[in-house]
């Protein structure tokens, strides 16, 4: 089985999203050629990504296998966007400081391994100074949770 | 010329008086203050601070507003060197050579070269304006709608021809920047479109989001795991500034950038935005190291930072000459001139003079503030790499995410920077370049407008494109660069179309070449 080079999988999957923009854009009214509407860029655009995802597909025969590509640290990389997540899930229900408390101790105290007592100064300090210099001092609007927290 | 230096020493006398000049120096703390904050760049800075100008004389409302500008656009630079986020779409290119830099141990000369850089193109460009705002703004006048569009195809076709990988993947990645910026309320039909039940994509995916997730949030999760990345101890003040080399290899980009930038702000777009791409892909292709590029090469990063800051300078050209802001930072500060009773435009100079002057006089001034205020703190800024990169990076992603929330109080945002986090996680291992992403999506709109209302005017008649000549010249060059940049992709797509030159590569016949 020969064995897949990074620019065939990415022109590949770039191919399947153009595609799918291509269905997506057919419930946008297109226009006329002399009157383009709002559909008729995002085709135009399809169509070029089309293109240029086939010439990547085509000129990946050579190059860098998928298979040598290292990802070593997924954990990490996982436990870091989970914990994104979390923080656009609770920043608005739990208000910003809460929010980054926890935030920050899972990062430090789990993720990075520094410890419970590292972890908890850290984010205290951290959450609760942040939000007097963003809130107080800059009037940046920062969401604040249940019980005025 | 005589004229015109009475004036400018009249325009100092208004400059250097104290109370401007404290708001010039406040206005470049604040700005730089502000900017070095991850995700919250130079708009958030001047949005924030435009109400405390109310009370203030015109002159000094926009000065403080400017010195805002030109030290967030500093401060900006700062978190794209030390830590790969960069503070909005113009300061993206520093990221790339910058950071490595940084990586190199070399994170001092690459702030010092973004200060003195800034200030040279900052200086020179005020230089330029001085005595060309008026003929350089009528000339920005003959840029309609199908000029506008020729110039920013061409922008994405020379960002594309000048990267060093393949540019068929260079043009998939802006294709792919410019569908993003097709998500959004269609400005000439209102129609709704890929918004997905989500109000807030309304207005379109923002910059700043898809910025810091691509290049801030990829950076942490591709470096997660590291203690420390970079290795510091403490540097001596010689190694906080380049050496005769990097000085050297610094002043002909420099030089250059000023040029680009001046000339691409003066135009009624993006000009910041574009001329950090031009100037990066021309150092890129003018260098004799060009392999040196994405490495640490300091050309990387003079070029990019003269060019965005010319272009500060050239922007303020069609805001002044004409009353035309050319991006959101020069809405608000036409805004704030309109708040105090002034209309900018072509009776600016003769009707308030001070104004014009003053302001033309307090960006010198605001250039060397900027630069007395920020290279001392070069040092104190690369210090912070020295904090162990397990805190560091909950710290860096806490500031982002307050930037990316801050731009418009919507967690949308969020989820959307930390989806462009995980692609640019993945497009990175798949070796592809992120910034024509970034260009795509800033150009969309303005590309999708200037193309529609150009088809508007000459009643769908697409010859508009041709019979008009500046037009026709740039999609020429744009369609130059297209052919011989592709011209690999195309030979060999035209052998597997000859018979028997060469077996199908999809056959299972086909033998392996050595």
């Amino acid at each position: 089985m020969r064995e897949l080079t990074v620019d065939r999988v990415a022109g590949i999957l770039f191919t399947a999203f153009s595609l799918l923009v291509l269905w997506e854009s057919h419930k946008i009214p297109f226009g006329t050629m002399a009157e383009p509407g709002p559909g008729a860029l995002p085709v135009l655009l399809a169509f070029i990504l089309l293109a240029c995802s086939v010439a990547v597909f085509l000129g990946g025969r050579v190059g860098e296998r998928l298979a040598d590509v290292r990802w070593t640290e997924w954990r990490h990389a996982v436990a870091i966007l989970g914990t994104c997540s979390f923080m656009a899930l609770a920043l608005e229900r739990l208000g910003y400081r809460l929010t980054t408390l926890i935030a920050l101790l899972v990062l430090v105290s789990i993720v990075e391994r520094k410890g419970w007592l590292a972890g908890v100064v850290f984010a205290t300090s951290f959450s609760l100074g942040t939000h007097y210099l963003f809130n107080t001092v800059l009037r940046v609007h920062l969401p604040q949770g249940p019980f005025g927290i | 010329m005589v004229e015109t230096l009475q004036n400018l020493m009249f325009g100092f006398g208004l400059a250097l008086s104290p109370s401007v000049l404290m708001y010039a120096f406040v206005g470049c703390l604040v700005g730089t203050l502000v900017g070095v904050l991850p995700g919250v760049g130079p708009l958030a800075g001047i949005s924030l601070l435009l109400p405390v100008t109310f009370g203030l004389d015109p002159t000094s409302a926009i000065v403080l507003l400017g010195g805002i500008y030109y030290g967030a656009m500093y401060g900006g630079s700062t978190t794209s060197i030390l830590m790969r986020i960069p503070g909005e779409a113009a300061s993206v290119m520093t990221c790339i050579d910058g950071y490595e830099m940084t990586l190199k141990g070399r994170a001092g000369p690459a702030l010092a070269i973004a200060a003195v850089g800034s200030f040279v193109a900052g200086t020179l460009s005020i230089v330029a304006l001085m005595f060309l705002a008026p003929p350089l703004a009528e000339f920005a006048l003959r840029f309609g709608p199908p000029e506008m569009f020729a110039l920013l195809v061409l922008g994405l076709l020379v960002l594309a021809y000048m990267s060093s990988g393949s540019m068929a993947k260079s043009l998939t990645m802006a294709a792919l920047g410019l569908l993003l910026g097709m998500v959004g309320i269609d400005t000439m039909s209102a129609f709704f479109r890929f918004h997905y039940g989500v109000v807030e994509l309304g207005d379109g995916i923002g910059v700043v989001p898809v910025a810091v997730g691509l290049f801030g949030i990829s950076e942490i999760l591709l470096s997660a795991g590291q203690d420390n990345k970079v290795v510091i101890r403490t540097p001596r003040l010689r190694e906080l500034l380049p050496d005769r080399t990097e000085w050297r290899q610094s002043a002909a980009p420099i030089y250059r950038g000023t040029v680009l930038g001046f000339l691409i702000g003066i135009i009624p777009g993006p000009g910041h935005v574009i001329s950090s791409f031009v100037s990066y892909s021309v150092e890129r292709r003018l260098s004799k190291h060009p392999e040196h590029f994405g490495h640490g090469a300091i050309e990387g990063v003079a070029g990019p930072e003269s060019a965005n800051n010319s272009a500060t300078t050239g922007a303020f050209v069609p805001m002044l000459a004409l009353g035309l802001p050319s991006g959101a930072v020069p809405a608000i500060m036409l805004a704030a001139l309109m708040i105090h009773g002034i209309a900018p435009g072509p009776m600016l100079i003769k009707e308030h003079p001070e104004l014009f002057w003053g302001v033309i006089a307090s960006m010198y001034v605001g250039n060397v503030v900027l630069l007395i205020l920020n290279l001392p703190f070069v040092g104190l800024f690369v210090n912070v790499l020295r904090i162990p990169y397990g805190y560091l990076y909950p710290a860096i992603l806490v500031f982002a995410t307050i930037g990316v929330y801050s731009v418009n109080n919507s967690v949308v945002d969020v989820w959307i920077m930390a989806g462009a986090g995980l692609a640019g996680y993945v497009l990175r291992k798949l070796n592809f370049d992120l910034a024509p992403i970034i260009l795509g999506l800033v150009l969309a709109p303005m590309l999708e407008l200037s193309f529609r209302q150009s088809l508007a005017m000459s009643a769908g008649d697409y010859t508009i494109f041709a019979t008009r000549p500046i037009t026709a010249v740039m999609l020429l060059v744009a369609l130059t660069l297209l052919l011989v940049g592709m011209r690999p992709n195309l030979t060999r797509m035209l052998k597997w179309w000859v018979p028997g030159r060469l077996e199908p590569a999809a056959s299972g016949e086909r033998k392996e070449h050595p």
